[in-house]
């Protein structure tokens, strides 16, 4: 049974609809993000289940119980914002200890628990410390034990980490997914990396203009993008216009010189295929002219620019010691049926 | 797990001394071999204003305080502290005084109870009519001391506008006298120093991150909490600069209790005016400048470093 439903979720502000019909299940326990780039109304849906701002329409369910008749402080919710928004004013063991008091939790216990998620975070003995002397890197744990120690049923986290440098980024997402695999909260994770979202997340909801444009696995999403926004935002991508033919052999795509059977179920007509420039490989014969345009070394990997028929792809191949193709090379490029991701035309714009 | 956490706490000490270290590493003033003259230099015209305008006149207030006076003979060449004798054995000046800063005090007070609300309701205002709404706020620092002392004149008098309403909603038998008295010099001087403690909360509240107030919501506090116990505290050292300002500018206020408070009701201020101007007893009119100023200095002072002991780590 899902936990948290957004139901046909619509947010318009004067001049534009920030969400626009925005429906999602989420299932208990599971790290979901929100990914898309800014504007894209990620954050903005996020603000709907906290309670901060209203939906023009939809409806959202926690565990069947209707959210939006709640009160923001009365949701139950736990928030980390991307500033920390931590009390200045207070030390982090009081900035954590508040939610607890809110709650009217007894000294001892608050103070046990405290300690505990205290703990949890890797901060047990910087309790008494202000926010202004601590870190980046520290506050933004002092956020996360400040929401968790409320036991939410929910926990939002608003780019949590997008203040951090990168190699801070990187140790915090580890401990992120630790901490979520050990308290086993349902976590909602607003963020525009992509690598971030792909790094944490059980599923991805990924998002463009307020619509989602498609809710996968992480590998699903980057293997297999459902269109073009997809394949773009989710990493490089090579996108070929072309054609798709239904005959008595099945379904296949004809781009430029080259052929490749379909394995999804696509509409014949003008179509479009995505493949990854890592998932490309030189070959000898079945595959796509073309000349190498430019090749660049990278340490464990060579770029090459390849003009073909069907325009210009990128290719990435692992420096492993193998015979590569030399810049103004005549070559053929090739790849699975499998690895690549085909479309309708309209779907690719 | 145990050696990511202690992994990452490392990198937090790190990453913490070198931006500590950043800053301090060009020595500002001093450049290898000796002592740079150039930020004094480029600071001269500055410093130079400062001291013609401002620190040679306060120096000849103070001289002056130490001369003596008398009716046939006019100010006295002479250096001894008898003015400061009279006015500390006087209890007509003590009165002087006293009134002067209780008056400062209770605007003051007031100014804080009406401006740090005020600042917060506009700052939650949306885009137009925050606007709007600050300019009506700050509208009165357009006007002329004197004529907006002279409106607030025609609105407490005897006959005016405050009386004849309270009287027409048979809330009051006879008029309240407002002229001449505290109440009315109260009155006028809040109206004319709030936008000042308007400023400065809103200054402070510029710097409030607004996610906090959603912080502590999510947490389960309910809007009044979230007020006393998460904005206030934040705004404390706004009030605070507020309230030195206000009280500065109320204690050593002329114009309005000069006429609000007219001959009768004395402050400092207007009492050094008369010294100088009616009396010509320039030597006395000095020394209550002189005490009026060293006053408000301990007060301030001492009201600051109270304050700012008690939240210190906002202040940082």
């Amino acid at each position: 049974m899902p936990y948290l439903v957004l139901d046909k979720l619509t947010k318009r502000f004067t001049s534009w609809t920030a969400v626009d019909d925005l429906s999602l299940t989420v299932e208990k326990g599971e790290l979901i993000s929100l990914l898309g780039p800014s504007g894209c109304g990620k954050t903005t849906t996020l603000q709907m289940i906290a309670g901060f701002l209203d939906p023009n329409a939809g409806r959202i369910t926690l565990d069947g119980q209707d959210l939006l008749a709640k009160k923001p402080n009365e949701r139950g919710l736990g928030i980390v914002f991307q500033s920390y928004a931590l009390f200045p004013h207070m030390t982090a063991a009081e900035n954590v200890a508040f939610g607890l008091e809110m709650r009217g939790t007894s000294r001892a216990d608050r103070d046990r628990m405290v300690a505990e998620t205290l703990k949890l975070v890797g901060l047990d003995s910087y309790g008494d410390r202000y926010p202004r002397r601590m870190s980046g890197g520290q506050q933004q744990r002092v956020a996360l034990a400040r929401a968790l120690v409320i036991k939410p049923h929910l926990l939002l986290l608003d780019e949590p980490l997008s203040n951090l440098d990168a190699k801070m980024r990187e140790e915090m997402q580890i401990e992120l997914r630790r901490i979520q695999r050990s308290v086993g909260t349902t976590m909602i994770l607003v963020t525009h990396d992509q690598s971030e979202a792909m790094a944490l997340s059980d599923r991805v909801v990924v998002m463009n203009k307020g619509r989602i444009q498609q809710v996968a696995t992480p590998q699903e999403a980057y293997d297999r993008p459902a269109n073009a926004f997809v394949a773009n935002f989710l990493g490089r991508t090579n996108l070929l216009p072309g054609t798709v033919r239904q005959d008595a052999e099945g379904s296949s795509i004809t781009v430029g010189d080259a052929r490749w059977p379909v394995l999804q179920p696509v509409p014949p007509g003008p179509g479009a295929l995505a493949v990854r420039p890592e998932k490309i490989s030189f070959v000898a014969a079945a595959g796509l002219t073309g000349v190498v345009q430019a090749r660049v070394f990278q340490g464990t990997q060579w770029l090459f620019e390849v003009e073909t028929a069907a325009g210009r792809m990128m290719v990435i191949r692992q420096h492993d010691g193998s015979v590569l193709p030399n810049e103004r090379e005549r070559v053929m490029v090739g790849w699975r049926p499998e690895d690549m991701a085909v479309m309708p035309a309209q779907e690719a714009a | 797990m145990k050696g990511g956490m202690t992994m990452a706490a490392s990198t937090d000490a790190t990453t913490s001394t070198t931006t500590d270290a950043a800053p301090s590493a060009p020595p500002p003033v001093r450049t290898g071999a000796g002592w740079s003259w150039t930020p004094y230099l480029l600071s001269l015209p500055g410093l130079a204003l400062f001291a013609v305008l401002l620190l040679v006149p306060l120096l000849m207030t103070a001289l002056l305080s130490l001369n003596s006076f008398s009716f046939y003979g006019g100010i006295q060449d002479v250096w001894r502290f008898d003015n400061y004798a009279e006015i500390l054995a006087d209890s007509y000046f003590h009165e002087v005084f006293l009134r002067t800063f209780r008056i400062a005090a209770l605007v003051t007070l007031l100014c804080a109870l009406l401006g740090a609300p005020q600042a917060y309701i506009l700052r939650r205002m949306k885009a137009p009519w925050r606007g709007l709404c600050l300019l009506i706020v700050l509208g009165p620092l357009l006007i002329s001391v004197v004529s907006r002392t002279l409106g607030w004149a025609l609105l407490l008098g005897s006959t005016g506008l405050v009386n004849q309403g309270l009287m027409a909603l048979g809330l009051v038998a006879e008029p309240i006298e407002f002229m001449y008295t505290e109440t009315g010099v109260v009155i006028a001087l809040t109206h004319v120093l709030v936008p000042f403690m308007v400023l400065s909360v809103w200054a402070s509240l510029q710097r409030l991150d607004p996610q906090v107030e959603n912080a502590a919501l999510s947490l389960g506090a309910g809007p009044s909490t979230v007020l006393r116990r998460i904005v206030l505290p934040q705004i404390v050292p706004g009030i605070l600069s507020g309230s030195i300002i206000v009280f500065a500018l109320a204690a050593s206020a002329f114009a309005t209790p000069a006429i609000i408070g007219g001959r009768r009701l004395k402050v400092a201020a207007t009492l050094a005016y008369d010294e100088f101007l009616n009396t010509l007893n320039w030597p006395l009119g000095a020394t209550v400048a002189i005490l009026l100023l060293l006053a408000n200095i301990v007060i301030i002072v001492g009201c600051n470093r109270l304050v700012e002991r008690r939240y210190k780590q906002v202040f940082e």
